[in-house]
């Protein structure tokens, strides 16, 4: 177990690969790391980020969706209500229409029956006028009452 | 060498074991290899242990020559299998320097990944059978060959030289050299008495002064002490093969419950050597300990 010049020699070879470590072989692989970790946690950001917008399409998308909905129902009811109107609008049309229709019945019935009756005036006083002439015979002169005649089957 | 022909004793293979080869300037042979251990002693401190300091330059440069190559295709995409590989070592020794050293400093972090894989690669060839590489060695004529390197007490001094440079450069850099004074002296024992204080600062500086050679010391001896008691244990276990079947077979147990216990020790040296470096380094820059 000798002390000698190798104590020297150690401290040089070591020293030396220390300098190369330090400049060569650190610097290098540290950067490296580095770089990647940075990358890492970038790429971390970016997707937390993404989530987040996610997040925030589907909250607008719900919304939206839940807009849409509410903007569904408001026209359904609209079209509901319209088409009671409409519903109620050609019901009283109809109603009118039948009123009209009845009216115009009546009015036809009140004119036949007025030209019914007319008619039947007309006959009777013909019937009238005929008994009348049958059983006066030869009383009544048809030119010299034909005047009177006339009026009374108007009159009738 | 003792013989030629027969067999060398236990003590000799085991001697054999321990010796580094050695290159230098022999008194009397002149500037050459020691061929034998008294030889390398006589060689004094102006020899080099030739086999530490390829082992370890070797094992440092396939280090540095790998995690070279993958911090020149280092992408911040998705990383290759090696990439992968040296991030994960990096990692965790980013995450240990973060753990001990709070203040900027760009050097510790290269620091204690070097230490960590260094000494780990360095560890890692107590696992080679301890016969196999000497043994090839020696039939090319090469008298000695130690190929863990942290098995030598110069190889584990040298590098806790180095930690210990750091920690005075630190400490002198962050407190200034009035500052550093201070802390030798100031501490731990303080008195309001003016006469006593000089005295106080005497008994201070020599505490705070083992207090500061003990961080370099443990760190080598703590690395050394494991891993030559391990090399020890593997070369002990290696006689008994020689020793006849049954002892062999003990040995073969052994020597799998010995390796199998090294893959625990071997990065947790390596760890501990970084983990106490980063903390020096962190206690030179703080003001108080």
């Amino acid at each position: 177990m000798n002390i000698n010049l190798t104590i020297i020699g150690q401290l040089l070879a070591f020293s030396i690969f220390v300098w190369f470590t330090m400049l060569y072989v650190w610097p290098p692989l540290s950067n490296a790391l580095e770089t990647r970790r940075k990358r890492i946690a970038d790429g971390l950001a970016a997707a937390e980020r993404g989530q987040n917008e996610q997040r925030l399409a589907e909250e607008r998308a719900k919304e939206v969706i839940k807009e849409a909905k509410q903007q569904a129902s408001e026209i359904v009811a609209a079209a509901q209500r319209r088409a009671n109107e409409v519903v109620e609008e050609s019901r009283t049309t109809a109603r009118e229409e039948g009123e009209r229709i009845k009216e115009a019945a009546h009015a036809d019935i009140e004119q036949e029956m007025n030209r019914a009756r007319e008619e039947l005036r007309k006959k009777l006083a013909g019937l009238v006028v005929q008994g009348a002439e049958q059983i006066l015979a030869k009383e009544i002169d048809a030119k010299a009452h034909g005047t009177l005649l006339k009026d009374l089957a108007e009159r009738l | 060498m003792a013989s030629e022909n027969a067999l060398p004793t236990m003590e000799e293979h085991i001697a054999h074991h321990l010796s580094n080869l050695t290159f230098g300037l022999h008194p009397e042979n002149g500037l050459g290899f020691a061929m034998t251990s008294t030889e390398a002693a006589e060689m004094g401190f102006w020899a080099i242990h030739i086999d530490s300091m390829l082992w370890s330059i070797g094992l440092g440069l396939l280090f540095l020559l790998t995690f070279r190559a993958a911090a020149k295709r280092a992408t911040a995409d998705v990383p290759g299998g090696w990439q992968n590989f040296v991030e994960w070592i990096m990692d965790f020794v980013d995450e240990n320097v973060r753990g001990s050293f709070k203040h900027k400093n760009d050097m510790v972090a290269p620091l204690a990944l070097t230490i960590f894989v260094w000494v780990f690669l360095l560890n890692l060839m107590d696992l080679v059978p301890v016969d196999l590489i000497p043994h090839l060695f020696y039939l090319a004529g090469v008298p000695y060959m130690k190929i863990v390197p942290t098995t030598d007490v110069n190889v584990t001094v040298g590098l806790a030289l180095g930690v210990f440079i750091l920690i005075l450069y630190y400490s002198l850099k962050i407190k200034g050299p009035v500052g550093f004074i201070k802390e030798l002296t100031g501490i731990p024992f303080q008195t309001s008495i003016t006469v006593l204080k000089p005295v106080f600062w005497v008994i201070n500086f020599v505490l705070e002064t083992i207090n500061l050679i003990a961080k370099p010391v443990s760190l080598a001896l703590r690395l050394f002490g494991n891993l030559y008691a391990a090399e020890m244990i593997f070369i002990l276990i290696g006689v008994m093969y020689s020793a006849g079947l049954v002892l062999g077979l003990v040995g073969g147990v052994l020597h799998v419950g010995w390796a199998i216990f090294h893959i625990l020790v071997v990065p947790l040296q390596a760890f501990i050597f970084m983990v106490l470096t980063v903390v020096y380094i962190d206690m030179a820059y703080s003001e108080e300990h």
